[in-house]
């Protein structure tokens, strides 16, 4: 009973991935892309936290983490460059 | 118009120190479980690129005055060392030696030569991917 839910869980997530992957093909704008991708990399730590549990082992647990703090760091870098064009600036006080 | 980004930068001010605690986890934990050198020093250099990106190059040297050319140098002498120091003890190249220490504060641990190695490359790591990402980043 345990694994059918959390097969349930895993055909849910990949669902939803689907609809924002069509959202990353489809979408009209650029700031549509990011933040599909962004969700994206939270749905993957899901997949990544339920496929765990399935194996029963706590080996991935880091990847979750890691997962979380470069889709930030991506999804920053991405805005600060649809906002300003650079994504590093030199001296942000010229 | 100048633009406003304090909300990215106060989160940036908090998530940078548990960025850099976990890549020190990742680092320290290589050798038992998932992680090591290579992550970490990873883990580290996206720490310093978040700063890039909420502040901008001149506050970072300010802050972390470091030529990351040298810390590549400095990597490469820690791995070549480690290498060495099996030599002087009669023993072939990069041969390891561990020993079990009963330290003050961490109660019984296990030292090994292999985290000197381990942060050769963590050093190593670091400087190179700061320094692609400085040398892409400088304008004109």
């Amino acid at each position: 009973m345990f694994h059918f839910i959390i097969q349930l869980s895993l055909v849910c997530i990949s669902l939803s991935m689907l609809g924002l992957i069509y959202r990353v093909i489809k979408g009209p704008s650029v700031p549509d892309r990011v933040v599909a991708l962004d969700a994206i990399g939270i749905n993957l730590v899901a997949i990544i936290a339920l496929v765990s549990i399935l194996l029963r082992t706590n080996a991935f647990l880091e990847v979750i983490l890691l997962i979380g703090i470069l889709a930030f760091i991506g999804t920053v870098a991405f805005s600060k460059y649809i906002e300003k064009g650079v994504i590093i600036e030199s001296d942000r006080d010229l | 118009m100048k633009t406003n980004d304090i909300i990215l930068q106060t989160v940036t001010k908090i998530t940078v120190f548990i960025i850099i605690l976990f890549s020190i986890h990742l680092f320290f934990a290589g050798h038992y479980y998932p992680g090591g050198g290579f992550v970490g020093g990873l883990m580290t250099s996206g720490a310093i690129v978040l700063l890039l990106l909420a502040f901008d190059m001149k506050t970072v040297a300010n802050v972390l005055p470091i030529d990351y050319k040298h810390l590549i140098g400095i990597g490469l002498f820690f791995a070549i060392g480690t290498g060495l120091g099996g030599l002087i003890f009669d023993a072939p190249f990069l041969t390891h030696a561990f020993t079990d220490v009963n330290l003050p504060l961490l109660g019984e641990t296990s030292l090994h030569t292999a985290v000197l190695f381990d942060t050769g490359v963590f050093l190593v790591v670091i400087g190179v991917t700061m320094t692609i990402i400085q040398t892409i980043g400088e304008d004109e």
